[in-house]
């Protein structure tokens, strides 16, 4: 148990995905202008990993591992990702309208995330077994939707700021997520 | 020839993919904290451009227009694979340096990008130069980023001693929060140039096109905002019905003048 909580902070906090690995900076950056899409975005981002990596575990522990594929798993994950995150928009299409107005929107942006392969490959190349890869991919996914949503409530105000021109728009918001990155090294004598 | 010559300089100046159209931002960020570790990745991103650019447009009467994006996925991946054994076997420091980053060359939005809108419209041999250009333009950006964040953040060029002893290494440069900075100042110099040419009346639209604006509007090729399987008629679908309601608004507007 103790393990898991281990994983779980390192993952959400020390070694936060966008701010010290850089995985899935393009929806950080590009989605991160109001506090609610942020949320919304977040929100996918938590159900789409979360079920990716699952099934990412799964597929290597049972069909992947014992046939001695290994070296096909970039090909495989990734298309099954893919193919998953397809799936998962017509099955709420479909079966929870409700939720598909909320994450729908998001989910195909998400289709070839690098944070979702990251954390799969991330999740065999530690070793984890299936519980520590949901636990992980769950974790890294609450880091990611932590960030956003500093981010988007920073950006919100920086709105009212006179920021010099050349520095409007982007590189502002970099220098924002600079700033937070400094912030989350704090973390790192938490484990 | 020329052509040739023409595709490749397009690739290293004209649209370098990093310092103009500011694609695949991730490993740019992730793996420049030295120069050496930049121009590694860059040479491995280039092999796997240039190879799949190549057999992407090999079998470009093969591909059905539907699957497409996940046939171009597995040909990418493949030669990502092929290349990440290579590195295991033959270069393994630069292998453990770069670690997932590796793999992860797959989603590189430069990679989909340029397969989309080049290689699976183009015969061989440009696609083969066109892939050779880019690569070498993202090469040369991450080194040219890396020496930049290794010079101030270790006083080192390529793991060599060049500044004073004197100088106190500014450490945050080679850690994460340094890339942002960096990536931050890079773009509010391509936003200087932007403004400046824009007061000249220059055509600046290709600056800058990448997807670090607004991933919710953005129909770029190669984003992740691609869907897996292409849906451009529902897509298409969806613009009429807005051209339709627009023409409605209209006609009610004018009704109501009336």
């Amino acid at each position: 148990m103790s393990n898991l909580i281990m994983i779980a902070l390192g993952s959400a906090l020390v070694s936060n995905v966008v701010l010290s690995q850089f995985l899935g900076l393009c929806p950080f950056l590009g989605v991160s202008k109001k506090t609610e899409t942020a949320a919304g975005m977040g929100a996918a981002i938590i159900f789409v990993i979360t079920l990716a990596s699952l099934v990412a575990a799964v597929l290597y522990k049972f069909v992947l591992d014992p046939l001695g594929l290994d070296y096909l798993k970039t090909i495989v994950f990734i298309l099954v990702i893919a193919a998953l995150v397809q799936f998962v928009e017509m099955f709420l299409k479909k079966a929870m309208p409700s939720l598909y107005e909320a994450l729908g929107v998001y989910l195909p942006l998400i289709t070839t995330n690098c944070a979702v392969l990251g954390v799969a490959l991330n999740n065999v190349q530690a070793s984890y077994n299936i519980i520590e890869s949901v636990v992980n991919g769950f974790a890294t996914a609450l880091g990611f939707t932590i960030a956003i949503i500093i981010l988007a409530g920073i950006r919100e105000k920086i709105e009212y700021n006179d920021v010099p021109q050349p520095f409007q728009g982007m590189p502002i918001v970099l220098v924002t997520a600079g700033l937070m990155a400094i912030a989350f090294c704090g973390f790192s004598g938490l484990l | 020839m020329n052509k040739s010559l023409e595709r490749l300089y397009n690739g290293i100046v004209k649209e370098n993919p990093t310092l103009v159209l500011m694609l695949g931002m991730c490993p740019t960020l992730a793996v420049t904290t030295s120069a050496i570790n930049g121009l590694g990745m860059g040479l491995t991103t280039t092999v796997v451009l240039a190879l799949s650019n190549m057999i992407i447009s090999l079998l470009r009467r093969i591909i059905p227009d539907r699957v497409r994006i996940p046939a171009f996925i597995v040909i990418i991946a493949s030669f990502v694979t092929i290349v990440e054994l290579l590195l295991e076997g033959f270069i393994p420091a630069l292998y453990s340096a770069l670690g997932l980053y590796i793999p992860l060359i797959v989603v590189n939005c430069i990679i989909l990008g340029r397969a989309e809108s080049y290689a699976y419209k183009n015969p061989v041999i440009p696609s083969f130069f066109d892939g050779l250009g880019m690569g070498l333009g993202f090469t040369m950006s991450l080194t040219m980023i890396g020496l930049l964040r290794e010079l101030i953040g270790a006083g080192e060029i390529f793991g060599f001693h060049v500044m004073p002893s004197g100088y106190e290494p500014v450490r945050i440069f080679v850690m994460a929060p340094g890339a942002f900075f960096v990536l931050a100042c890079l773009v509010a110099i391509q936003n200087k140039i932007k403004i400046e040419g824009e007061k000249k009346g220059k055509d600046m639209s290709k600056v800058g096109s990448g997807c670090s604006h607004d991933c919710m509007a953005c129909g770029e090729a190669g984003c992740s905002a691609r869907k897996f399987y292409d849906d451009t008629a529902s897509v298409k679908a969806a613009e009429k019905e807005a051209v339709a309601t627009e023409d409605q608004k209209a006609e009610e507007e004018v009704n109501a003048n009336e």
